[in-house]
């Protein structure tokens, strides 16, 4: 056995799209293999969709999942913060690893070019947030270099592609991306802000990165860093680019004393379901993808061992 | 002259709706809005004094915030010289009868951020979205009726949508727990009959559950008829600054609207002379200068671009030494809309390789 198995339960755009970049990976010799998707009601497109590449595609729920003879090595939750959180001690229970794409933020966060091999163990590992998965690769490619006492991150994002779920709980979005932007950026403080533009045709997803670093900090290594960081993250995102230069603004009033350097991003979905422009969940699903793959490596070359 | 009589009517007044003897309820968002022209450097001292001078003259109701509301003190936005919660406080304590509201954007500020400051003395919670994206204050009204705070909705950016729109999304705020909800020109780019169409619209989708206001902005010069017309076809509350300080070419001359309203007979319980003397005497003195209709702000209100980005562009102009005309007009062009003030450098570093490429290639 070469491949882990893997359920994807919430069958709407995220766990969708998911579904056709687990099904590429698997086809080019990745280590995971969609299996199952699992839904809640009858009518989904995804559900449909599902079915006719040839997975299981169950409407009545987890439930039915856990009941089945033969269980998923692994399950992508694509639901909401609250679904998981209901259902995360269950999977670990029946001894399936979660790789967690909704804000509950159950397990360790990951960012596949940040800390994409530390929690290959975990039973259960958090996405953070689209939000998070654009900018804390940046906020890190800067901590690399020169202490980050203050990192702030500005997502913007088209109306149509924030769905139900961040709409009804942005909170969660500023407050998990925050700390996502402390805890694996390596910022001292974080700060997230989102905005949601309703501009027609839609704008593709758009980040800027602020850094503050003491003034003397090398500001070479900075560029060069974050230029290495945006080669890191098109691996796994092809559509991730920097859309200027970094700046770098020398302390003033303005900047509270320290250097500013400022990182300006676009990410460009693949659009293998989702719309190009939604490159806020793109990074999301293949971020998702990426790590799922080095979590069913790591189990499959401890099989192997044992 | 019936005609007089006629012109003269409101649709309907806070009177009504509340009780007391206000036809028209005013707040003054010097200390909100003027903290971008102000670019955040409030001291405790200038609140004390503006938070004074209005309440003695009668205002109701005073907003205190950072210019892009709760938690708005960042990089993007500009860094806030005293934190304003500690503003709010001192507002509050300052106020023998004004209200003391506060601002909140979702995504930028937290619910956290609305607990706080209640807790130093914050009365009027006002929850502001793009005028698209009502849904995403839901918690935030919510949470704000289960404090007891009382509640206004904000949809910015107004001229962007026909009235039917605005109407639809004012309902989903008032569904919310939303207790007034405003028709924002955020970048004084109504005409008055368009005013009227998109403030007539909300009352007859909320009718007598909420409240409806008009919060404008000067940068067609529109202020004042903008106001007027606003509460002839149904707002009772309205926002304006003193000499105004505020974003952009400034918001509606609060001290100006009075002295209309009081031709009109109008009721807003300030005194025109007192705040008059408090425009020249206190505001005046807190202002860095004068909120001025020049080429920028002409060029925002021609644009529909967010009035906070005025600022902004000039910031980035000067750094790359770009056209700030431009930079507001390329923002209008991409439809930015208020919070992505981050776009602007982006902007003007496009702006700054096309004209190194001219010159290449003069």
């Amino acid at each position: 056995m070469t491949k882990l198995t893997a359920a994807i339960v919430g069958p709407g755009n995220i766990g969708t799209d998911l579904m056709y970049k687990l099904l590429r990976g698997a086809a080019e010799g990745g280590s995971v293999e969609p299996r199952w998707m699992i839904g809640v009601d009858p009518s989904s497109e995804g559900l449909r969709l599902a079915a006719q590449q040839g997975l299981e595609a169950s409407h009545e729920g987890v439930d039915w999942l856990l009941k089945q003879d033969e269980l998923p090595d692994l399950i992508f939750e694509a639901t909401s913060a609250y679904v998981h959180r209901e259902y995360a001690p269950r999977y670990e229970e029946a001894g399936i690893r979660a790789v967690d794409l909704t804000p509950a933020s159950v397990g360790p966060a990951v960012i596949p070019p940040v800390n994409g091999e530390e929690h290959v163990g975990a039973m259960n590992v958090n996405m953070i947030t689209c939000g998070g998965q654009a900018t804390i690769p940046m906020v890190a490619a800067v901590s690399r270099v020169a202490p980050v006492p203050y990192a702030e991150i500005v997502a913007s994002v088209s109306s149509v592609s924030a769905g139900p779920g961040t709409r009804a709980n942005i909170d969660e979005f500023t407050r998990t991306t925050a700390a996502g932007v402390e805890r694996i950026g390596g910022a001292e403080r974080g700060k997230a802000i989102i905005i949601l533009n309703p501009a027609e045709p839609p704008m593709i997803m758009r980040d800027t990165i602020f850094c503050a670093v003491p003034p003397d900090a090398d500001r070479d290594a900075i560029v060069q860093s974050v230029f290495a960081m945006e080669k890191a993250v098109q691996e796994y995102v092809p559509g991730y680019r920097l859309l200027q230069e970094p700046q770098v603004d020398e302390p003033s009033a303005a900047t509270q004393g320290q250097v500013k350097v400022s990182i300006f991003v676009e990410v460009e979905g693949a659009g293998d379901y989702l719309p190009p422009y939604s490159g806020n969940l793109d990074i999301m699903t293949a971020a998702a993808a990426q790590v799922g793959d080095n979590i069913a490596r790591a189990v499959l070359a401890g099989r192997k061992e044992a | 002259m019936t005609g007089t009589t006629q012109l003269n009517a409101l649709a309907r007044t806070w009177r009504d709706a509340h009780g007391g003897d206000l036809d028209l309820r005013l707040t003054d968002t010097c200390l909100r809005d003027g903290s971008h022209h102000k670019r955040h450097q409030f001291t405790a001292q200038e609140v004390h004094d503006i938070v004074e001078a209005l309440d003695t003259s009668g205002v109701p109701v005073i907003e205190v915030t950072h210019g892009d509301g709760l938690g708005g003190s960042s990089f993007n936005y500009g860094f806030s010289r005293t934190p304003e919660q500690e503003l709010i406080r001192i507002a509050a304590e300052t106020a023998k009868t004004a209200k003391i509201a506060f601002l909140m954007l979702p995504g930028v500020g937290t619910k956290d951020d609305i607990r706080a400051a209640q807790d130093n003395g914050g009365q009027i919670c006002r929850i502001a979205t793009h005028c698209t994206e009502a849904d995403v204050s839901i918690q935030h009204f919510g949470l704000a009726r289960e404090l007891g705070l009382e509640t206004v909705g904000f949809l910015m950016m107004s001229h962007t949508q026909p009235p039917e729109v605005l109407a639809r999304q004012a309902r989903i705020m008032v569904d919310a727990g939303c207790q007034c909800v405003y028709v924002v020109d955020s970048a004084g780019a109504l005409v008055m009959e368009q005013t009227a169409d998109r403030v007539s619209a909300v009352v007859a989708e909320i009718g007598s559950q909420a409240d409806v206001g008009f919060h404008g902005h000067e940068n067609l010069g529109l202020g004042v008829a903008n106001t007027v017309i606003a509460a002839r076809a149904g707002a009772t509350q309205i926002d304006g600054s003193v000499r105004r300080f505020g974003a952009g070419a400034g918001n509606t001359p609060l001290e100006a609207f009075i002295g209309v309203c009081d031709k009109l007979g109008w009721r807003t319980g300030v005194d025109f002379l007192q705040i008059v003397d408090a425009s020249e005497d206190v505001i005046k003195p807190a202002m860095p200068e004068e909120c001025q209709l020049d080429r920028m702000t002409l060029m925002m209100g021609y644009a529909g671009v967010y009035s906070s980005f005025l600022k902004h562009a000039g910031n980035a102009a000067d750094r790359y030494g770009v056209s700030g005309a431009k930079i507001l007009l390329e923002a209008g062009r991409r439809k930015l809309i208020g919070g992505q003030e981050d776009q602007l450098i982006d902007i003007a570093l496009m702006l700054k390789a096309e004209q190194d490429k001219a010159a290449a290639n003069a």
